[in-house]
């Protein structure tokens, strides 16, 4: 068998490492791959233009950034802090695993595109997630703060991918189901998605309890 | 009836504003990337592989040399926001709903009532394209309530892009990748390495490596749909299920997530991990892989235990 083709995973994981320009770096592995395969370099790159072409609607999303800077020129930012300051009771830690819950839920049911990095995180979750935190700890220090949106960004992640699946008719499930079709073995998404259920009460357990006790750390450092 | 085209169109003309604007203020390695970004939406579908390849190769060109930057378009002061914010209050948060309140409840409706049978959207398309209906609908309404400047949307919106830059392209570029390695057959050989390893007659082990293939082919390629037919055909089926006696459902199901904590773990997951540090402007780029990994490990381990004992222990 030929190896050789396997060096375009070496060239990801080295361009990665030694932070190259990430583009730069797939674009590199898959001419690679590509040409160490046998293939021409013409049709390498006819085919990476073929399949940049055919995905085009994963970066359709990015039309939403008209509505959600317009907003928050007009202070959606200051406005989703205040709702948090006018809550009682309200933590960085309560408020994020709640968060969670929401996204679990709702990505169960088939909502999937209700959260999302540009379309909540960025202007609702993180700056909430922040005024929270200042709320019970005081004004917090840069790198906190980054660590507060970096967690808001890594909740909306967990509660997604172990939510999603527990709806039969997400493109995971079909895709799992597909696959053992072909190799004999029919099953329904039904049979699939209740499988996903341990797996999501696992990661709102871990996950919830990472948020705690982060919001502990960040109040033990300051007393 | 509405096909993907339509959404097509309505991001090329999108991109193409903002290669304008960025003329405006003298950013050539911009106004370069967005054009050629805008001349892929608006003419690929009529133009050879070829052409989409070399348009793709200029891209890279540009941003792989430090081509783009950052733009500082005007916008209001934090001040003026606070004021603008107390005065609008939680009516502001309404424009932002409309967006994903179209998309699921456009969804359920196109699929649960008779409105489906108007074949109006392109099949199994409906959600993205309701999607683009909604940014269209509630960029109208925000614009008739707040009454900026008329350029202000398109500015607003480049200073986000902008701050996102290069990783804006990262994860359509990633599919493309895929597609090359299914082509040069890099599946193939991944799963008949993987099948070689296992040690025989050991049932944990098997299922141990199958999750281990899974998270970390899944790293590498930043997609665990890519890692999934491959850890499938090499390990999966032939050994948990059809040597072993391994319930399907479960190995199946349970080996996708095992997948998905090495998403959580990986810069290829770029629209999940790397696209939020930049829009949530952190100093470091790998900020939400941190947070995640202390999630991801954990989380793989249990869905280890799921696997060994949902498919074998209490399904024999």
């Amino acid at each position: 068998m030929n190896y050789w083709p396997l060096l375009g995973i070496v060239i990801v994981v080295l361009g990665f490492a030694l932070r190259f320009n990430p583009l730069l770096v797939v674009v590199s592995a898959a001419l690679a791959t590509g040409v160490l395969a046998g293939l021409d370099l013409v049709a390498v790159i006819e085919a990476l233009g073929k399949a940049f072409n055919d995905n085009r609607y994963i970066s359709v999303t990015w039309i939403i950034l008209p509505v959600i800077g317009l907003l928050e020129r007009y202070g959606l930012q200051q406005r989703a802090r205040a709702v948090i300051e006018g809550m009682r009771g309200a933590t960085m830690g309560k408020l994020l695993v709640a968060y969670l819950a929401f996204r679990q839920v709702t990505a169960a049911l088939g909502m999937k595109d209700i959260g999302g990095h540009p379309q909540a995180v960025r202007p609702l979750v993180a700056p909430m997630a922040e005024a929270a935190a200042q709320k019970t700890h005081g004004e917090l220090s840069g790198g906190e703060r980054d660590k507060v949106k970096a967690m808001a960004a890594a909740t909306d992640n967990v509660g997604l991918f172990f939510g999603e699946d527990i709806f039969f008719a997400i493109a995971s499930i079909l895709l799992i189901q597909g696959v053992f079709e072909s190799a004999g073995y029919p099953l329904t998404p039904l049979q699939l998605s209740v499988w996903a259920i341990p797996t999501a009460i696992c990661a709102f357990l871990i996950h919830g309890s990472r948020i705690l006790a982060f919001d502990r750390r960040l109040g033990r450092v300051r007393r | 009836m509405i096909t993907y085209e339509w959404l097509y169109v309505l991001a090329g003309v999108g991109f193409a504003v903002w290669a304008l604007l960025s003329l405006r203020d003298r950013l050539w390695g911009n106004a370069g990337f967005w054009a050629l970004l805008a001349a892929s939406f608006l003419i690929g579908s009529h133009v050879s592989d070829l052409v989409n390849g070399l348009l793709v190769l200029a891209m890279v060109a540009i941003a792989g040399f430090g081509g783009l930057r950052r733009s500082d378009p005007s916008t209001t002061s934090v001040e003026e926001r606070q004021a603008l914010s107390a005065r609008l209050g939680n009516r502001l948060f309404l424009p932002a709903l409309v967006v994903p309140l179209t998309a699921v409840a456009g969804t359920l409706l196109y699929n649960y009532t008779p409105f489906g049978e108007t074949g109006l959207f392109e099949t199994r398309r409906e959600t993205l394209i309701l999607f683009g209906v909604g940014v269209v609908v509630a960029l109208v309404l925000a614009m008739l309530w707040l009454r900026p400047p008329w350029l202000a949307p398109a500015e607003e919106g480049r200073r986000l892009l902008d701050s996102i830059g290069w990783a804006a392209i990262l994860p359509q570029m990633l599919a493309a990748l895929g597609a090359v390695f299914a082509l040069a057959g890099v599946g193939d050989i991944i799963g008949g390495v993987a099948g070689d390893v296992i040690p025989k007659g050991s049932v944990f082990l098997t299922v141990l490596v199958f999750a281990l293939g899974m998270a970390l082919f899944t790293m590498i390629m930043g997609n665990a749909f890519a890692a999934f037919p491959v850890m499938a055909a090499a390990i999966g089926i032939p050994l948990l299920v059809q040597q072993y006696g391994g319930n399907p459902a479960v190995i199946g199901a349970v080996g996708m997530l095992a997948g998905f904590c090495g998403t959580l773990m990986t810069p290829m997951a770029a629209n999940f991990n790397i696209v939020p540090a930049a829009l949530l402007e952190l100093k470091d780029q790998n900020g939400v892989i941190r947070q995640q990994i202390g999630t991801a490990l954990p989380l793989w381990v249990c869905n280890v235990a799921i696997i060994y004992v949902g498919a074998f222990l209490l399904w024999n």
